[in-house]
């Protein structure tokens, strides 16, 4: 689960455009998406693809779907998804994420995932796959680790991010990665073991125990194949003492693996711990710009139970307020200046709902806590909990 | 004491709190109970109106294979007919399913919760000739929140009918059972006015700057309806044109009939309230559901009847919980009308002839001027 903190859930969809409009926006340039254009005039106000979706879903273009093909256990807690997208699944490149929707309990949640497979190498034509770890309590990660079975479909955003191979032919590199955050790494070693450049890369990989590696056997032969690539597999908590034994990053650890880290691209993926540590010792040696970051997803902390009141971004009109215990959200952005489309201010009309972009807000009406990154909101009956940006 | 006469008049305050609280807690346990089997019932009727959408308009045009005029082996012009009215009657109906269950409800915001872009209230568009956001704009802010108050709910009579004996007589009102003949068979194109408020427009009450980007929305939707079942389907059938585009025109009438039957049942058969503007300030919680109450009629029938209303048919209840997924109106009704039945509040549903006859009579009566019929 690694994102860049500014990934969009609905990717390229603006969260208000209806639904006829993005139908009528299609590129009418080649042939065929004029005749695509001609035949969604047959189709108003769907398009054509609303039908093509019947037969098969991965013929679709409004919604870009992928079957579950295959299902692979990595290890006690991740699992790797073959995919096989549909039409309309764009190019992506090693080390990018993907936006991953699907529905629990009738409610579809997005979440990202880095493609753990480089293009063009996963198991199944044409296919891509994600490998999820089961955070503890994770709705989603839980559902894509247990829940979900061969032949069910999830809908895929646009592939996006900079955490990608440098341009060199040859790239000289220093991955620093940790637990599910082997991910991108892998689809990058696939990259350039397929290209025949993979001669000159450090891994360091932690995990809690050598059980715990996803993707072991196949970085390992990774590693016999290739002498270039020099793969170090650091467990921090060997049963059955379970005291730290290799131990986290630190930069005696670092100079002790990769004694010429400073002239490596280096690339770091995992918890934040890692994470800060390797910025903070990059940046005090004066070599912040080898280093390139993918984030965990930020986790909200814990909510008082009767917050009510906090922090308002209002994203659309870059205005940030704080709003008093129990004002709703509308009363907040009209008391900031801002005229929000609003009808019954009572919670019936559904005027002025907008979608969450992160964090909380809560129902005044019954104290419900949506979290959701993308959920409705009906601003005139909810309050920021703790903190909250709205497409406003 | 509520109110010194009228329907509510026998309520203590705290009674009418609790009344409302009451219906609170149902909406609270079907809010919280949405699931998966909401999101598999709005998805299959979605995937099961598409199909008899395009099947229909597909045997529209296999019809005329079977015209004598192209002298097939299979020539057979009672085939040809039954055909091309198979597919009418399937495009009607699928109509009907896009306008009344799926569009209608998902305007109001009733799937919103699933989170999904493609069933969305701010979203989706319908096959209708009124534009969405209009429609959500006339129905779900003035008329769900306005209901049967005079002067105040633009739906009492839509501007063209006298319902109730508070709407004072006009010569205008002579012709309403033609009115009310070409309303139901034309509904769809009044509903594309109603927001624009043409009335209102003409006597100047609204200035046309306001009115124009309604009505360049409004044309632009009217066009592509046009468009797609006058022109696009009909060209694609040759020779056959004025055929297929009479089929679409009639399956547009059927759908406007069947909807202007339903919809006229809602709010319009005997025994329904109306509230005067004054009686509405102030409202409690509890007051604003007992309006809602009053002033909605529910029709009785079978699964299938309450699908193909749209659950209007739970008027009622859909007027109390307007954004609580329809097909749930069926399972909380009898625990509503137990709960209207303790509080002595009025629940008004009927058979489709009783509640239908009823507001055809009312549009007869009200023809005239004259004193409040002895029934209520």
């Amino acid at each position: 689960m690694h994102t860049a903190e500014t990934a969009s859930p609905f990717g390229l969809q603006a969260a208000r455009d209806s639904r006829a409009d993005a139908i009528g926006a299609r590129p009418r340039s080649t042939l065929r998406g004029r005749l695509v254009g001609a035949a969604d005039l047959f189709a108003w106000p769907l398009g054509l693809s609303h039908y093509l979706e019947l037969v098969n879903p991965l013929w679709s273009t409004h919604t870009t779907w992928a079957r579950v093909v295959d299902l692979i256990d990595e290890t006690a807690d991740a699992r790797t998804l073959v995919l096989r997208p549909g039409r309309g699944f764009g190019a992506y490149r090693a080390g990018q994420y993907v936006p991953v929707t699907v529905t629990i309990d009738g409610r579809r949640h997005t979440r990202t995932y880095s493609i753990s497979t480089a293009p063009g190498r996963a198991p199944g034509r044409g296919g891509i796959a994600i490998t999820v770890k089961h955070v503890a309590g994770g709705r989603v990660s839980g559902h894509l680790v247990r829940g979900i079975r061969r032949g069910a479909y999830v809908e895929l955003g646009t592939p996006q991010g900079e955490f990608v191979l440098p341009d060199a032919p040859r790239p000289r590199l220093l991955l620093l990665t940790a637990g599910s955050g082997v991910t991108p790494a892998r689809a990058m070693l696939q990259e350039l073991s397929a290209r025949g450049a993979l001669a000159d890369v450090v891994h360091l990989h932690w995990a809690p125990r050598a059980a715990d590696v996803i993707f072991a056997r196949d970085l390992a032969s990774l590693a016999a194949a290739h002498p270039g690539y020099r793969l170090h597999v650091l467990a921090t908590c060997e049963p059955p003492s379970g005291v730290a034994t290799a131990g986290h990053f630190s930069p005696n650890l670092l100079d002790a693996r990769c004694a010429d880290w400073r002239a490596r691209d280096a690339y770091a993926c995992g918890p934040r711990a890692l994470l800060e540590a390797a910025e903070a010792h990059w940046t005090a040696s004066g070599c912040a710009q080898r280093l390139r970051v993918e984030r965990f997803q930020p986790v909200l902390a814990p909510l008082p139970a009767d917050v009510a009141g906090g922090r308002a971004c209002f994203r659309r009109s870059g205005v940030t307020v704080e709003t008093g215990a129990g004002q709703s959200l509308l009363l907040a952005a009209e008391a900031a200046g801002l005229a929000p489309a609003h009808g019954c201010r009572m919670g019936i009309c559904h005027t002025c709902t907008v979608t969450l972009r992160s964090g909380r807000v809560r129902d005044l009406r019954d104290g419900r806590v949506t979290d959701e990154p993308g959920a409705r909101v009906q601003i005139c009956v909810s309050a920021a909990a703790g903190e909250c940006e709205v497409e406003l | 004491m509520v109110a010194e006469s009228g329907p509510l008049s026998h309520l203590r305050v705290d009674e009418l709190r609790r009344y409302g609280e009451e219906l609170d807690a149902i909406r609270e346990e079907i809010l919280a109970d949405r699931g998966t089997r909401d999101r598999r019932y709005i998805l299959r009727l979605i995937g099961t109106q598409r199909a008899l959408a395009l099947g229909s308009r597909l045997a529209m045009l296999a019809a005329c294979a079977f015209h004598p005029w192209l002298a097939l082996p299979w020539a057979s012009m009672s085939a040809f007919l039954v055909v091309l009215g198979l597919g009418t009657l399937g495009l009607a109906l699928a109509k009907i399913l896009e306008n009344m269950e799926i569009g209608h409800n998902i305007l109001h915001a009733q799937w919103d919760w699933m989170g999904d872009p493609e069933v969305r209230s701010d979203r989706w568009e319908w096959d209708h000739v009124c534009p969405a956001s209009q429609w959500r704009h006339s129905h779900n802010v003035v008329h769900h929140m306005w209901t049967n108050v005079m002067g105040r709910d633009r739906d009492v009579g839509y501007g063209m009918l006298r319902v109730t004996e508070r709407q004072r007589w006009s010569p205008f009102y002579a012709i309403q059972p033609l009115s009310f003949l070409v309303m139901m068979a034309l509904f769809e194109w009044f509903i594309a006015l109603h927001d624009i408020e043409v009335a209102h427009v003409w006597s100047g009450k609204r200035s046309w700057d306001e009115a124009r980007p309604l009505v360049r929305d409004g044309l632009r939707k009217v066009g592509r309806q046009v468009l797609k079942d006058y022109v696009l389907w009909p060209v694609l059938a040759g020779p056959f044109f004025l055929w297929v585009l009479g089929a679409n025109f009639v399956a547009n009438v059927l759908r406007n009939v069947w909807t202007f039957i339903i919809i006229f049942c809602g709010h319009f058969p005997a025994g329904v309230h109306h509230f005067a503007k004054g009686s509405v300030e102030g409202e409690t919680r509890g007051h604003w559901y007992a309006r809602q109450m009053l002033g909605s009629c529910n029709i009785d029938g079978g699964r299938l009847f309450h699908v193909m209303s749209g659950n209007l048919s739970h008027q009622i209840e859909h007027h109390l919980f307007p954004d609580l997924p329809s097909n749930r109106y069926p399972e909380i009704a009898p625990r509503v009308r137990t709960i209207a039945a303790r509080y002595g509040i009025d629940y008004n549903t009927g058979s489709l002839r009783r509640q239908f006859g009823t507001t055809v009579a009312k549009v007869l009566r009200f023809t005239l001027p004259g004193p409040v019929p002895a029934a209520h």
